[in-house]
């Protein structure tokens, strides 16, 4: 089985958003792997290995890709040295990029890879956009299965069945291969990956797991392929544009009061709350 | 062109209260546009629920098929996107619910169409206002693609009024129905006869110092008493406290409700995008450096198996004595 994971660098969330001449001020950004496509790469790895054992199933095989700039190339190497094997760049600006333009490039990537699944994260943290993995779908005409929580592939590797997190509680949803599947936080829970192959009983550490050094020594001397959007004959150009950004209002300084009776009260006659 | 085709979520008695906050933005969408709205109903029960979502929308068109009775992307999208198309729409649009997340971009494909998704205004005939960054920023995007799709977040636009006037109700064929290799399993869902918490007037969130699960049944008591919706934050969640549909947040739900109590949760930024835009936030922590201090309006430094109990009798006084 083959899997491909397209990740996206984000500038680390935990830092404090900063706006400079009409736009996010990136200088000196500390990039980073976005949070959701390291639980697709961990996922990949999931299903695709005996956890247990610690071995990667024969002939499996995970490519990681991603669009974007030469210094994107060091978010490829940390997937690839918790243990993906491959990863293809391909060179464009962040300026030259939305959704349709991502999209365009990955269907002409699947086109010459013919993974078995795509796995994406459900969406980047920066743009919060949630997007690439419901319009890849659709253009490709596959099955989706979004916000995955669980998934289980079933025991002849024809199809997953997926716990979907929605907003009445968890879908589960059965997709055929090749599919596509973004995933949610949970996903990297305990026992939400199930593969036939890694005893039931195991239970993973809570997380995607940590590069070893011996992952992060290998992952130099992986494959990493560098292409260019007319390699793919992609002529799609971005239909979105950000034409302004601001901050939004701060919320004025509250107060901590003493007791609750004092709480109660000022919720029922100040703010008309209760 | 010109039109605005709103995909609403129904029940049987009428429009979902979220499809109402999408019928809003697409009244604006429509005036920018100088065409009508277009109220689409897909799945069982849309002829039944027609009737009631015409006094919101110009045109209501129905599909039903027995295809169609659990909701699918893979089958739902073509159907928008042809749709769209034969009514001359410029603005496809849905809520920013699960289905209307997993079901707008899918259909923005088809279409070839730009997308906003989780918008939180219309700033111009095809700009959009949409947080980005947790929340952290708002960012204006303009779509020059000649259908746009949006997904609207409930929170920022009002529930519709009704119109003057019902709106004309038309069914149309499914066409054919291919679910790609997809099928609906189940749905595992906790009922519940609180409001939802995307509508709630009213949310109490409890955190990662609620401890286990079984303290949560004395927030609940707190909820029961305001007519509350229950909330949670990721720790809670994750932790396997509270159900996962609990989590407030940029992952979870964004809520926006006049009173949103925040018990033993220390606020992180992931959680704060998901509440901040409440009229009136209470905390209730035992850290006074707790980071929720910063944005609550109210807050009480102290032990929640205290404070709360407390809080519930104090309530109870006050309700009684009016």
């Amino acid at each position: 089985m083959k899997i491909l994971v397209p990740i996206k660098r984000v500038p680390d969330p935990a830092l404090k958003t900063k706006v400079k001449d009409g736009a996010i001020d990136l200088t000196g950004a500390n990039w980073v792997v976005n949070p959701f496509d390291e639980y697709a790469v961990e996922t990949a790895l999931r299903l695709l290995e005996n956890g247990e054992a610690g071995a990667r199933v024969a002939g499996a095989e995970i490519v990681v890709v991603t669009i974007g700039p030469e210094d994107a190339a060091q978010q490829l190497r940390s997937a690839l040295a918790t243990g993906a094997d491959r990863a293809i760049r391909v060179d464009a600006e962040d300026k030259a990029l939305d959704a349709g333009v991502v999209v365009a490039a990955l269907v002409q990537i699947i086109a010459a890879e013919k993974p078995d699944l795509v796995i994406l994260g459900k969406q980047a943290v920066d743009g919060d956009a949630n997007q690439v993995g419901q319009m890849l779908a659709g253009k490709l005409g596959w099955a989706q299965a979004t916000f995955a929580a669980s998934v289980e592939l079933a025991a002849d590797q024809k199809s997953v069945l997926v716990g979907r997190e929605v907003d009445a509680g968890v879908e589960y949803k059965r997709i055929g291969t090749p599919g596509i599947l973004t995933v949610d936080l949970r996903i990297v829970s305990p026992h939400s990956v199930k593969n036939n192959v890694t005893p039931a009983t195991f239970a993973y550490p809570d997380g995607p797991r940590y590069a070893s050094l011996k992952g992060i020594m290998a992952a130099k001397k992986k494959p990493m392929d560098v292409k260019k959007l007319s390699d793919y004959g992609v002529t799609t150009t971005p239909v979105t544009r950000e034409v302004g950004i601001e901050l939004p209002a701060a919320r004025a300084a509250g107060q901590i009061v003493a007791d609750i009776p004092t709480l109660v009260k000022k919720l029922a006659d100040e703010a008309k709350a209760i | 062109m010109g039109n605005v085709l709103a995909f609403c979520e129904f029940t049987s008695s009428g429009p979902k209260s979220s499809a109402l906050s999408n019928l809003t933005f697409a009244r604006q969408a429509a005036a920018a546009h100088g065409g009508e709205v277009i109220a689409l109903l897909i799945g069982p029960g849309a002829a039944a629920a027609a009737g009631a979502v015409a006094a919101f929308a110009a045109k209501v068109v129905t599909v039903e098929d027995p295809g169609l009775d659990n909701y699918l992307a893979e089958t739902y999208a073509p159907i928008v996107a042809r749709l769209a198309g034969e009514h001359g729409a410029s603005v496809v649009t849905a809520t920013a619910t699960s289905v209307g997340k997993d079901l707008i971009p899918r259909a923005a494909a088809l279409l070839d169409a730009g997308c906003a998704s989780d918008i939180s205004k219309l700033a111009a005939k095809n700009q959009f206002v949409r947080p980005i960054l947790a929340g952290n920023a708002y960012s204006t995007v303009e779509i020059s693609s000649p259908v746009i799709c949006v997904t609207v977040r409930q929170s920022e636009f009002a529930p519709a009024e009704a119109l003057g006037a019902a709106g004309a109700v038309s069914s149309a064929p499914a066409g054919a129905i291919d679910a790609a290799g997809a099928t609906f399993d189940h749905l595992e869902s906790q009922k519940s006869d609180r409001p939802d918490l995307g509508d709630a007037k009213v949310v109490v969130s409890g955190g990662r110092g609620m401890k286990t699960g079984e303290n949560f049944k004395v927030l609940e008591q707190l909820a029961d008493l305001l007519g509350a919706a229950m909330g949670a934050s990721r720790a809670a969640t994750d932790a396997g406290m509270v159900p996962a549909d609990w989590q407030v947040g940029q992952t979870g739900k964004i809520v926006a409700p006049n009173l949103y109590f925040a018990v033993a949760i220390s606020g992180a930024i992931q959680h704060l995008a998901g509440m901040k835009g409440s009229k009136t936030i209470v905390a209730i922590n035992k850290d006074k450096e707790a980071p929720i201090f910063q944005i609550a309006d109210y807050g009480i430094v102290g032990e929640w198996e205290k404070a709360v109990p407390e809080l519930i009798e104090e309530i109870k006084k006050v309700k009684a004595s009016r």
